[in-house]
Parts: C-alpha cells; sequence; structure tokens
C-alpha cells in the first residue's frame, strides 16, 4: 500500500474516533441535563472530602498514565512496517536503564497515592465521630426485606423509607438487619455507603450542610424487593427537624411489637411511615436476638463498638 | 418411596415459564440437530474415538474453545436481556422480567463469562499452545486433563440445567454471598445448581492446575532453562500457580455453603453462630486471585503479539516475567478491597488500599515493557495487534478506574455502583476477552491450517470497540449519578434512562461484532487460505517450528533450545535437518467422561436431595478411578518409520496447495453471496429433491 494512502487511513481512523467521542461527550452531557449527578454533588462534608479524593487519585493517574498511553499510540504508528526511515533494532538489548525506569515510575506514584491515601483512610473512616461544636445526634437504621426503618433513640419515634435529619449537626447512623440477606445503607449525596448485618453494629458518621431531599437506597443485592428499597433523606433545619419530630409524636401510630411484626414480614416498594413512638432499647434488642441465640460470649455492648474492634 | 426415589423432583420442577420452555425447546432443537448430523454422516464412532475420548491437548483444546464460544453467545444473551430489562423498566413498567428472574440472569450472566468463557477460553489456549511452546509431545498426566475437561463440561450442563429441571438460577448476584444465599433467603434449587456447577468445574480447574505445572516444570525441551521460557508459557505458568493455590479455597467455602444448606449447618448463617462476615472473605480471598488467573495468560498472549508483530525481540524479558510474578504473588493479599464497605477499621482498609496500589505496579511495568518493545521495531498491524491496541485503551481506562477504587473513602462512594461494574467490565472485556481474541487471531493458523479472514476480523474489532464505548461509558456515568448495579426497575425522575438506551444500543453493535465474528470463521474455512509454511507471522517461539496443523505428536523429534525466542534463533542459524525417532503417546481414554458424568449426576443428586443417586454416584466415581489404574495399556509407541511416513504423506499434501496465496480476503458481500449461492445450489440440486 502506498504510503500516502496508509496516513490518510490513519488521519481518518483518528477523526472518527474523535467525532465518535465528542458526539457521545455532548450526548451525555445532554441527558445529565438537569439531574441529579450525586457524587459530584455533595451535600455533605463526608461527600465533598470523598469526592475530593477522588478527583485527586484520578487526576494523579491520568496525569502519568496518558502520556504513557499517548507514547504507546505514538510508538506503534512511527515504527510501523510502512515507515521505512523509521530505525528497525530487532536485536537490541535494553540495560538496566530502562529497567529501572519501568520499576520506578509506576513505583513512585504508587507511594504518592499511598501516602494520600493512608490518612485519608483514617480521616474519613466512617466509624470516626465528626468533631463539631454542635451536639452529635444518633439515628439508628434498620434494614429489613425490603424497606429501611428509621429509629431516633433521642426523639422516641422511627420512620420507614424516610429519615430528616438537621444541617450542620453531626449524625451518627448506627446500622443493623433483622431477618435480612446483607444490605448497604447508602445516600451518594451526602456519603459513602456501609453494609448493614444482622447481629452487626456498624457505624455510619456524616454530617450534611445543605437543605435538600437527597435520595438513598441499597447498594448490595438483597433479593426480590431489592431495587424497590428506597427511602429519601431530607436535610433540614434544626428547627424544622425539632418541630417534624414533635409533629410525629403527636401522631398516634406507636411502633409496638404487631406493628413491628408486620414489618418484619417481606414485602416490595414500601411507602413511607412515620412511628410516634417506639419502645426503649429496641436496636439493641433486634441486635441481642442474633447474640444469645448463636453462643456469641461477647455482649451486645462489645458488638456495637465493633468498629472500633479492629482500630 | 417416591420421596426416596427421586427426592424433591416434583411435576412442578419442568419447564412451565415462558423463559424456562424456550430454553428447554433451544437445548432440544440443538440437540436434535447435532445427532440427526451426527446420524445422517456416520460421525457418531469417530466423534467418541478421535475427539471426545481424546487425550491430545490440542483436540481438548479445541474442544475448550467451542464449548466457551457457544457459552459466549449465551452469556451474551443473558447480557442483551439485562440490558432491554433496564431500557424500558421505568416507574410503573417493570420491563418484561421479574425481578427474581432479572436477578437469576445477572447471576448466570458472571459464572458464565467468568467460568465457562473466559475460564474455558484461557485453558482453551494453555492446552493448545503451552504444550507446543515448551517442546513437549503431551501433558505431565494426559488422564488429569480430559478429565479436568469433562468436569467443566459436566459444569456447563449443571449451569444450563435448570431450564429443564428446576425453573430457576440462583438470583444471588455471581459470588452467591451469604446469608442471602442461604437456605432461609433462597430456599429453591437456584443456589444448588449454582454450588454445584461452581464445585464440580472448580474442582476440574484445580486438576488441570496442577496437570500444567507439572507439565511446564518437567517437560520442557532439553535446554529451554525457566528463563529461557515463552511469556505466554510464563503467564500460564503464574496463572496454574495462583489456581492450585486459591481453587481449593472455592471447593471448601462450597462445601461449607453445601453444608449450611443441606444439612442445616450455621457456617454462614445470621443464627446459630454463623459469620457471613467469612463467607465475603473466603469467597474473594478465591475471587480475587481468580481475575488474575484469567488475566496473566491473556498478558503473555500480547507479549507474544507484541513481539511477534513488532519483530523484535521483547524489551526487558525480565522485568516482564517479575512483573508477572509479582501480579501473581500481590494478588493473593487484595481481597479486602472488595470490601472495604463492609465495616473494618481504617488500618486494615488502608492497609488491602496500598497492597491494591502495590498491584498495580507490577501491571504498569508490562505495558512499559510492551511500549520499549515497539520502539524501534517493524510493526504490522494484523488483527492481533489491533486486539492489543485495542485492549491499551480499554484496559487502562478500567484499570485506573480500579486504582481510584482502591482507594477506600472513594471506593465507599464507588462501591456496588455501576461504576464498579464498569471498571470490571473494562478490565475483563479489554484484558481478557480481547486477549483470547488475539490469542486465537494468532494462534489460528496454528490451530487450523489457515488463516483467519482478516477483513471481516477488522469489522467485528470496530464493532466491539464502538460497542464497548457506547455501553461502558454511560455506565460509568450511572456510577456517577448514584446509580447501584442490579437494578431491575428505577424511576423517570432519576433520569438514567437514556444511559440504559445507550447501553443497550452498545449491547446490539458488541452483539454485531459477535456474529461477525462467527462470519469470520466461516467466510475463512469457506477462503481456505493455508499456511504451508508453518510459520505464517514470523514467529519466533516454538510452536511455529511445527506445522499447521501440528501432528498429533507435535514435533518429530523435540527440539533443542538454546536461547529465548528458540525458533527465532533456529531461523536465523538455519533449521536443523528432520530426523526420525520412536515416540511414545498416551492412548485414548473414557475414564475422565465417566468420572465428570458420575460427578455430574452426584451433584444433581444433591440438587434434588436424592440419597441413593449421591451414594451410587460416589461409589461410580471412586470405583472408574480405581479401574482406570489397573489399566497399563496407557502409552503406545509410533515407530520411527511409521513417523517418517506420515511427515512425508503430509509433505506430498502440503507441496499440492499453493505455496503462496496472495488472494485478499473475502468481504462481507462475497460471503454473502457465497452462502446464498450454496443454499440456491443446494435446493436445486436434484439429489436434494429425490430424498
Amino acid at each position: 500500500m502506498p504510503k500516502k494512502e496508509k496516513k490518510n487511513s490513519l488521519l481518518k481512523i483518528l477523526g472518527l474516533i474523535l467525532l465518535g467521542l465528542i458526539i457521545l461527550g455532548f450526548t451525555i452531557k445532554t441527558f445529565l441535563h438537569g439531574h441529579n449527578v450525586a457524587l459530584f454533588n455533595p451535600k455533605g462534608m463526608i461527600a465533598h472530602e470523598q469526592l475530593r479524593l477522588m478527583l485527586l487519585t484520578a487526576g494523579i493517574l491520568l496525569a502519568a498514565a496518558l502520556p504513557v498511553v499517548a507514547v504507546l499510540y505514538f510508538t506503534a504508528w512511527k515504527y510501523r512496517e510502512s515507515n521505512k526511515k523509521a530505525k528497525h533494532e530487532p536485536d537490541s538489548r535494553h540495560g538496566w536503564l530502562l529497567n529501572a525506569v519501568i520499576w520506578l515510575i509506576p513505583g513512585i506514584i504508587a507511594i504518592i497515592l499511598s501516602l494520600i491515601m493512608w490518612p485519608a483512610t483514617h480521616r474519613l473512616a466512617p466509624q470516626k465521630p465528626i468533631a463539631a461544636d454542635a451536639k452529635p445526634m444518633t439515628i439508628q437504621v434498620v434494614s429489613m426485606r425490603w424497606k429501611w426503618l428509621f429509629i431516633y433513640p433521642e426523639q422516641k419515634i422511627a420512620t420507614v423509607n424516610y429519615v430528616q435529619l438537621p444541617a450542620n449537626i453531626p449524625v451518627q447512623f448506627e446500622l443493623t438487619a433483622d431477618d435480612a440477606p446483607m444490605s448497604s445503607f447508602w445516600i451518594p449525596n451526602l456519603s459513602g455507603m456501609l453494609y448493614t448485618m444482622t447481629g452487626h453494629s456498624n457505624h455510619l458518621n456524616i454530617i450534611a450542610d445543605t437543605l435538600g431531599d437527597y435520595p438513598g437506597r441499597s447498594g448490595e443485592i438483597n433479593g426480590a424487593g431489592f431495587a424497590g428499597m428506597q427511602f429519601t433523606a431530607r436535610v433540614s433545619t434544626a428547627a424544622d427537624f425539632k418541630s417534624w419530630a414533635e409533629g410525629v409524636r403527636m401522631l398516634d401510630t406507636p411502633l409496638d411489637t404487631t406493628t413491628y411484626d408486620t414489618l418484619l414480614k417481606p414485602s416490595e416498594n414500601n411507602a413511607q411511615a412515620s412511628y410516634s413512638s417506639v419502645e426503649d432499647g429496641l436496636y439493641d434488642t433486634i441486635l441481642m436476638k442474633y447474640m444469645n441465640a448463636g453462643g456469641h460470649d461477647h455482649t451486645g455492648h462489645d458488638n456495637a463498638e465493633h468498629g472500633a474492634h479492629h482500630e | 418411596m417416591k420421596e426416596f426415589l427421586i427426592g424433591r423432583l416434583t411435576r412442578h420442577a419442568l419447564p412451565h415459564e415462558w423463559f424456562t420452555i424456550g430454553g428447554t425447546a433451544a437445548f432440544v432443537l440443538m440437540a436434535v440437530f447435532v445427532i440427526a448430523i451426527l446420524t445422517w454422516t456416520k460421525r457418531w464412532r469417530w466423534l467418541w474415538n478421535e475427539w471426545l475420548t481424546s487425550v491430545d491437548p490440542k483436540k481438548i483444546g479445541i474442544m475448550y474453545f467451542l464449548v466457551a464460544g457457544f457459552m459466549l453467545v449465551r452469556g451474551g444473551l443473558d447480557a442483551i436481556m439485562m440490558w432491554l430489562q433496564q431500557a424500558i423498566s421505568v416507574d410503573g413498567a417493570h420491563g418484561y422480567l421479574t425481578a427474581d428472574h432479572f436477578q437469576q440472569i445477572f447471576t448466570a450472566h458472571g459464572n458464565i463469562m467468568v467460568f465457562f468463557v473466559a475460564m474455558g477460553f484461557i485453558f482453551g489456549l494453555i492446552n493448545y499452545i503451552v504444550p507446543l511452546q515448551i517442546g513437549a509431545r503431551d501433558l505431565a498426566s494426559p488422564f488429569l486433563n480430559t478429565l479436568g475437561f469433562w468436569l467443566y463440561v459436566a459444569g456447563v450442563i449443571m449451569v444450563n440445567l435448570f431450564f429443564v429441571l428446576g425453573g430457576e438460577y440462583a438470583a444471588t448476584g455471581w459470588l452467591a454471598i451469604a446469608p442471602l444465599s442461604g437456605i432461609d433467603f433462597s430456599p429453591g434449587v437456584g443456589v444448588d445448581y449454582w454450588i454445584w456447577s461452581l464445585q464440580i468445574s472448580g474442582i476440574g480447574t484445580t486438576l488441570g492446575g496442577i496437570n500444567f505445572i507439572m507439565t511446564i516444570l518437567k517437560m520442557r525441551a532439553p535446554g529451554m532453562t525457566l528463563w529461557k521460557m515463552p511469556m505466554f508459557t510464563w503467564g500460564s505458568l503464574c496463572s496454574m500457580v495462583m489456581a492450585v493455590m486459591v481453587f481449593p479455597l472455592l471447593t471448601a467455602t462450597l462445601f461449607l455453603l453445601f453444608f449450611d444448606r443441606y444439612f442445616g449447618a450455621h457456617f454462614f448463617t445470621a443464627l446459630g453462630g454463623g459469620d457471613p462476615m467469612m463467607y465475603t472473605n473466603l469467597i474473594w480471598m478465591w475471587g480475587h486471585p481468580e481475575v488474575y488467573i484469567l488475566v496473566l495468560p491473556a498478558f503473555g498472549v500480547f507479549a507474544e503479539v507484541v513481539t511477534t508483530f513488532s519483530r523484535k525481540r521483547i524489551a526487558s524479558y525480565t522485568s516482564c516475567v517479575l512483573a508477572m510474578i509479582g501480579v501473581s504473588v500481590f494478588a493473593l493479599s487484595v481481597w479486602l478491597h472488595h470490601f472495604f464497605t463492609m465495616g473494618a477499621g481504617a488500618n486494615v482498609n488502608a492497609f488491602f488500599g496500598v497492597m491494591t496500589m502495590v498491584i498495580a505496579v507490577p501491571t504498569s511495568v508490562l505495558f512499559l515493557v510492551w511500549v520499549a518493545t515497539m520502539h524501534k521495531g517493524r510493526i504490522r498491524f494484523d488483527t492481533p495487534m489491533l486486539w492489543f491496541l485495542g485492549f491499551v485503551a480499554v484496559f487502562t481506562i478500567g484499570g485506573l478506574a480500579g486504582v481510584v477504587l482502591a482507594v477506600p473513602p472513594a471506593d465507599f462512594q464507588l462501591h456496588n455502583s455501576l461504576f464498579l461494574v464498569a471498571h470490571f467490565h473494562s478490565n475483563v472485556i479489554g484484558g481478557v476477552l480481547f486477549g483470547i481474541f488475539a490469542g486465537i487471531t494468532y494462534w489460528f493458523p496454528k490451530i487450523t491450517g489457515f488463516k483467519l479472514n482478516e477483513r471481516i476480523g477488522r469489522y467485528a474489532f470496530w464493532c466491539w470497540i464502538v460497542g464497548f464505548c457506547m455501553s461502558f461509558i454511560p455506565m460509568y456515568i450511572l456510577g456517577f449519578m448514584g446509580a447501584t448495579r442490579r437494578l431491575d426497575h428505577y424511576e423517570s425522575s432519576t433520569g438514567y434512562q437514556p444511559f440504559y438506551v445507550l447501553m443497550l444500543i452498545g449491547g446490539i453493535i458488541i452483539a454485531i461484532g459477535v456474529a461477525l465474528q462467527i462470519v469470520q470463521v466461516i467466510a475463512s474455512i469457506i477462503q481456505k487460505k493455508r499456511d504451508t509454511t508453518g510459520d505464517p507471522w514470523d514467529g519466533r517461539t516454538l510452536e511455529w517450528a511445527s506445522a499447521s496443523a501440528p501432528p498429533f505428536y507435535n514435533f518429530s523429534s523435540i527440539p533443542q533450545v538454546t536461547s529465548r525466542d528458540a525458533f527465532w534463533e533456529m531461523k536465523q542459524q538455519g533449521l536443523p535437518a528432520k530426523k526420525y525417532e520412536d515416540i511414545h503417546m498416551p492412548t485414548n481414554t473414557a475414564s475422565g467422561i465417566y468420572i465428570a458424568a458420575f460427578a455430574f449426576l452426584a451433584g444433581f443428586a444433591f440438587v434434588w436431595h436424592i440419597n441413593w443417586l449421591v451414594v451410587v454416584s460416589i461409589i461410580g466415581i471412586i470405583a472408574v478411578a480405581i479401574a482406570r489404574t489397573f489399566n497399563e495399556h496407557t502409552e503406545y509407541t509410533i515407530t520411527a518409520k511409521e513417523v517418517k511416513k506420515i511427515e512425508e504423506d503430509r509433505q506430498a499434501k502440503v507441496s499440492a496447495y499453493r505455496t503462496k496465496d496472495n488472494r485478499p480476503d473475502m468481504g462481507l458481500w462475497e460471503f454473502i453471496m457465497v452462502v446464498l449461492k450454496f443454499f440456491l445450489d443446494a435446493v436445486r440440486s436434484k439429489r436434494w429433491r429425490t430424498r
């Protein structure tokens, strides 16, 4: 094949690839318009930090990898068969310098990333309480088939598939499950996910900074009702939160044993619900159900500190 | 009595839903078709003697390709079904699949693609190529090899059997995480089919791994030290060592889950002292190395392709080998990065994050070695090289996404999202599957004696690339939008739908690519551009020293190796004169088939609680294995005279072919015309009408 023709066909291929990517990019941009790109739309400190870390890592990686990939394609093109001007040294032996370079470059990048990652992992550990002026509050979460039960131990109320939390106040979610496979508690606008498991209490600390409604769901497959197991997280002002909690307490819908047993039965695409009262220590009772039956010798409290165990 | 005879099988287990009826009908039709052709052409005995009972790794390799290719279409169909569901199941419309059925499909898709497509193709390549590359005539244990293959086939049948009996597959995700896979949450037979298809094929993999380690370590041609082995053999060795280390772990884990389900044990249950988190750890201790088991041989393929098509020795053999060994060592210490989100403390998470960064180093080294190899090379862009260039782009995207996922705080946001799914598809499709395609295209002339059609191959390549970008770039974006994997329906307000539609279109383009690959193979058979030299690409390693296709004994005399790139060196110094010697070859055996059949029956009996059949099958396995040890005729000898005759006959046949076949490759249009003409002729021919 004549050389000129080959070069043109290469340009054609490059042009087509570029054109395709541009069209795809614009299509995606159009489709995204007006929708919640949750990971790039953080509404709380943890999600902010997680995004920052993600972008930083990706930036370092791209800065290192893009030139390598570009050089690879350029080399492939430069030493193509039809380019008779390029050198051909079929038996050239590369010395220690090449070996040093190809191990050192990725090695150094791995070290840099590890140095960024190690402290960040500790700083953003989900079980670590968030330091703030305001007094932190606790919300207990029980995943069931296939709904989320939220218990407010301080307000003594409970909700299903709806959680309201005050802005700018650290919230500790205590996560467990009852008679359900592992699920994963995730409000992408506010923070990353954490697993919920029977007999275990995982702690997820967050703080929200912007008012609004944010979608939450399970990240882990847990059976037929998985896709419909969604909830809304409403971030409100502290005052609104207080009056909302008051309002729920005024209702006449206690979460008694019968109601709880009904909740425990598998059901799909559940509506939101609010419960005006909840028995003391319900969360611990749920945890203990799986402790006593198992012959574990440690107490429920020990296990509630599960996260700290690993520290 | 009935319970004793057929366990829990009832009439209800027979197909009665559209997909089980459809699946069963499809299998029955295919079986009838195959049986009809075999009977018509009187090929039953030939099939049994020449193929099914064969211990020739080349024939077993080809059988692996055929089964894995079939399963690729089967698993691809699953992918299209999932994407179709997700493209239309918005708001009130819940698509055309129930949630449970949808979950079964993605579980089956994952199992099929990893165990029966990727593993099948990789084992096929290793079977065919490794003995040739190391200058061996067969494997250390030809019997273990046929046994391993038939156990794999038993697994394939088991994973499809639910269409016919039972009507449900596991709906748990491809790793069947506990306690969802426990008897409480998954009471049906689906998970049991999952357990036994993986168990049986997994034991086959362990046996295969042992066999190939022995073969590579003990049966190399004289002079080929470990440090003179070709890169594909190195990749295979590292991969098989890992397989032997971790597959027993899978076997043990599956047994524990089976005990939970069958005998009511409490290893992984929430109650009764079990610990589901143990299951997650155990399954990923196997599951993470598994992906490297798949990708290392693929890296080996790319190393061969880059050196051959650059016409240059590999830039740094030592670094390349060390990188492969490094990957296989570190692969054993990163499993926890699959569940940073389970709640371990920061130190544990950070440690496994660092290990994951570490494993990215040798992987990057391989890329840099390939760049240096191309430098000052003379590069041809035949389709194997195209697959390599496609691999670089796709695998890099996936690899970078993987390193981002290795940062625990970032992983908390990305885990189990579609970003993660896009990441591992980039690596498995870009790395493993493209590697397999490159390998098959590269070695196709060696295997069949004629080259693959380059022209249609290029069309297929571009379909794969375009389809891949359309499917998986939107998938990364969906991950950013907070879409989790495995959603069978969602609200339109999320804005997911256009992306799912894009993914479906991309999937259809990939399907066209697969169709073109099938066309490519058929067109190549029609045009038959023969390779009379045995060395169509100007290759460097020993497999090119034998004829295309190699005789069943591979080499008439075992080559003497003096350096790396042994065949290249021989070509420089002049090929040695042919000499003939007596050759000992293993005899065919059906024992492997019988053992695999009994293993299959045992698995089936466990699924349906047919206890007498369990006992009978296990006794059967032991009896066949013992009977096999009394067989003293496991080898036969071909005298030098016979070898000479075979070689000369072959030479005479080959010289009748055109030595230089410069016909251009058949295009698509030409292919359609040829096929049309073939059918028209068939219809017109009188012979047909009188029948």
